[in-house]
């Protein structure tokens, strides 16, 4: 699994249940029991299928924003690849190619802007905060560029009725398919892999991965481009759905999908996090937000709850560290049966 | 990294707090969303949402208080509800909501002509009715349309009162809202056939606010800078005209340089006492909203289906007929001036 090593002196149900994942699922579930309790329409046929519309993009972006963000890396870019690949889709198709080769090109140039985030992180060293939102500027500069601010619309029933179907006799959408198979493989990679265990040494400690072995700059280099071409799908799906290509696509969606990751438990320092977090983290916030809108909450105060929920979970772990180390401070006879649930949370104690 | 017992605890605690929060704000706006279940069987209420373009414009502003004031004459559940920016995307996620709440009818400004309309039909199959008012869908997909004027009708008054300003020759320019917008780019055509009849003005320019102030206002300076012959502005949305008229107000081409457009009489009231505009024109958008209300009611009521020459009664605003292609016409616009804009507060 990760390289986040449990405290085996801890019973196994502590170990599996006490985490920050297990935390983020039970609110998951929480928050989705009340909603089909007490909010009025939230149970019926409709809602699955719009809430997993609404965060697919989201899903698939968060998958290697928490690689990167476990390296110790971020990418603010996401939202401008995706506008980028959604005016291409929009422009190459209205030049006469099909969609699906529209869509491979969109995704090419996905991974070119990937290619260059990774490149100007990983082998010229910049920093990924200062590179990418540079590139977040030029992407969407690019992408309103291209289009001007008008907007394609024109494109074949059939997939923009794809992109919206759902599987037969179920309300799951079939995009959810690409999902899944993405999600899969991303865990595999990220927690069953070499490179895996690689995203993790880097974000713990950058120059002890590279003596151990860890090839830094291909990591990084990758991960970032693996979030160029995942966006760039994101965009194509997006295009899709909304039956629009416009260079202000998806605005804004970079900060959802930070959000979400840290939510579901990724450390923004790096090195620590699991994808079943950040899954979870992502479907939280579509519950919470599609449960609000159903109340007919303004969207000003869905930011607010959510921004709200996210400052206090990445504050929540902070603060618990900061606390566990002054009590430790004033009290550090504990005796020792009880030092793992009181200690871990400190440095000695986290993972190799 | 592990999470102790304690962790959790505060962990829970502090999104309980945030969640709490949540359930406040759901609370107290849960008039709207009593009752009914997925698929349109709320009560025998008539339920009409609101869905503008975005939040937070004046102009939407009024035009749902004239929305809610129809509704409530007619015994009816008003809601407003709208994204924060202008994009199709944002709302989308609103109509798919109105047909989860099985709302029975929809009143939008659509932010675009094709890309809102798979979710309109989603919701005209969960049993919405979808009346579109200002800016229009496809007419294929939504019920109706209420118009606020007829573009030919808004053309024209609008090329009537800048070349009565300017004196019938001399080169003016277009300051319009955003490139995609249906309705601002149906009236610039319609204002170029216009223009045949002028031949001695001529359009030098059509530049785009966005319908944002700062960006309008911004333009409003390029415009003037790289035509310094420039004679006369048409800014035909709210946005716009009143950027621009901030703009000219304080600077040496005012009295020069003419402007007129679509504007709302409380923006304007200043810039036309001060004289930076002599005139301008517009619908009263309160009545927009009152008449799509009524539109409403008609359909959800069975009294109309939406085909031409359907009649309905719009209550303070007597009889109305539905024209070609599902629309119905508001009337034609009303020129404001110094001596009637007092008259008017919206």
């Amino acid at each position: 699994m990760s390289r986040t090593y449990a405290a085996h002196t801890q019973p196994l149900w502590r170990r599996v249940l006490l985490t920050r994942e297990s935390a983020v699922i039970a609110l998951l579930v929480i928050v989705t029991v009340y909603s089909l309790a007490d909010v009025a329409n939230f149970d019926g046929p409709l809602t699955l299928t719009y809430l997993l519309l609404d965060i697919t993009p989201i899903l698939l972006i968060a998958l290697p924003m928490t690689m990167v963000i476990i390296t110790g890396e971020i990418d603010l870019s996401v939202a401008s690849v995706v506008g980028l690949s959604s005016v291409l889709l929009g422009d190459l198709h209205q030049a006469g190619l099909s969609i699906p080769l529209a869509a491979l090109l969109a995704c090419g140039a996905g991974l070119l802007c990937g290619a260059l985030n990774g490149f100007l992180v990983a082998y010229v060293g910049l920093p990924s905060l200062a590179v990418t939102i540079g590139t977040l500027a030029l992407y969407r500069g690019l992408a309103v560029g291209l289009l001007g601010t008008t907007a394609i619309t024109d494109f074949p029933k059939n997939w923009t009725d794809l992109a919206r179907a759902k599987i037969a006799g179920t309300s799951v959408p079939v995009v959810m398919d690409v999902v899944i198979v993405l999600a899969v493989v991303f865990v595999l990679l990220l927690h069953f892999s070499t490179f895996g265990r690689g995203v993790y040494d880097i974000g713990l400690n950058e120059e002890a991965a590279h003596f151990t072995g860890v090839n830094v700059a291909r990591t990084k280099f990758v991960v970032l481009v693996l979030s160029g071409v995942v966006s760039a799908m994101a965009g194509v799906f997006f295009t899709l759905r909304f039956g629009s290509a416009r260079g202000d696509n998806a605005a804004g969606l970079e900060l959802q999908v930070i959000a979400a990751v840290l939510l579901g438990g990724v450390s923004i320092f790096g090195g620590r996090g699991r994808l079943h977090g950040v899954l979870a983290g992502v479907v939280l916030i579509g519950v919470i937000s599609s449960a609000l809108r159903l109340e007919s909450v303004t969207v000003n105060v869905i930011n607010i709850i959510i921004g709200l929920l996210l400052v206090a979970s990445v504050v929540a772990s902070s603060l618990l560290t900061w606390v566990t180390t002054k009590l430790r401070r004033i009290a550090p006879e504990t005796p020792p049966t009880r030092a793992p649930a009181a200690g871990v949370a400190t440095p000695e104690r986290q993972a190799s | 990294m592990k999470f102790t017992r304690r962790t959790s605890a505060v962990a829970a605690l502090s999104l309980s707090a945030a969640l709490t929060l949540a359930g406040c704000a759901g609370s107290s706006n849960d008039s709207s969303s009593g009752s009914g279940d997925n698929g349109g069987s709320s009560g025998g209420k008539v339920t009409v949402t609101f869905l503008p373009k975005n939040l937070g414009n004046p102009y939407f502003d009024t035009s749902d208080a004239g929305g809610k004031k129809a509704v409530e004459e007619f015994g009816g559940t008003y809601q407003e509800v709208g994204p924060d920016t202008a994009s199709p995307d944002a709302q989308v996620q609103y109509i798919n909501t109105a047909a989860q709440q099985g709302v029975k009818a929809l009143v939008v400004s659509a932010n675009d002509p094709k890309a809102i309309c798979s979710a309109i039909n989603d919701a005209q199959s969960a049993g919405t009715k979808v009346i579109t008012f200002d800016s229009d869908t496809s007419p294929d997909c939504r019920d109706l349309f209420i118009n606020q004027a007829s573009a030919e009708g808004i053309a024209k008054s609008q090329i009537d009162l800048i070349s009565q300003q300017i004196g019938d020759s001399g080169e003016i320019a277009i300051l319009s809202a955003s490139a995609n917008a249906t309705n601002q780019n149906a009236w610039i055509e319609m204002m170029k056939t216009e223009l045949k009849n002028h031949p001695n003005i001529k359009l030098v320019d059509t530049v785009y606010g966005d319908d944002d102030d700062q960006t309008s206002f911004d333009k409003t300076a390029a415009l003037l800078q790289s035509h310094p012959n420039l004679k006369g502005i048409i800014s035909p949305t709210t946005v716009g005209i009143a950027a621009a008229a901030r703009y000219l107000s304080t600077s040496s081409s005012k009295g020069k340089v003419m402007l007129t457009g679509l504007g709302t009489p409380n923006q304007m009231r200043d810039y036309v006492k001060d004289g930076t505009v002599k005139a301008f024109a517009l619908w009263n958008p309160g009545d927009l909203g009152y008449l799509a209300a009524y539109a409403a009611k008609a359909l959800v009521a069975g009294d109309i289906k939406g085909k031409e020459g359907d009649k309905f009664s719009a209550g303070k605003l007597g009889e109305f007929t539905v024209g070609k292609d599902g629309t119905v016409l508001l009337g034609d616009p009303f020129v404001f001036d110094a001596s009637n804009i007092d008259k008017f507060q919206f």
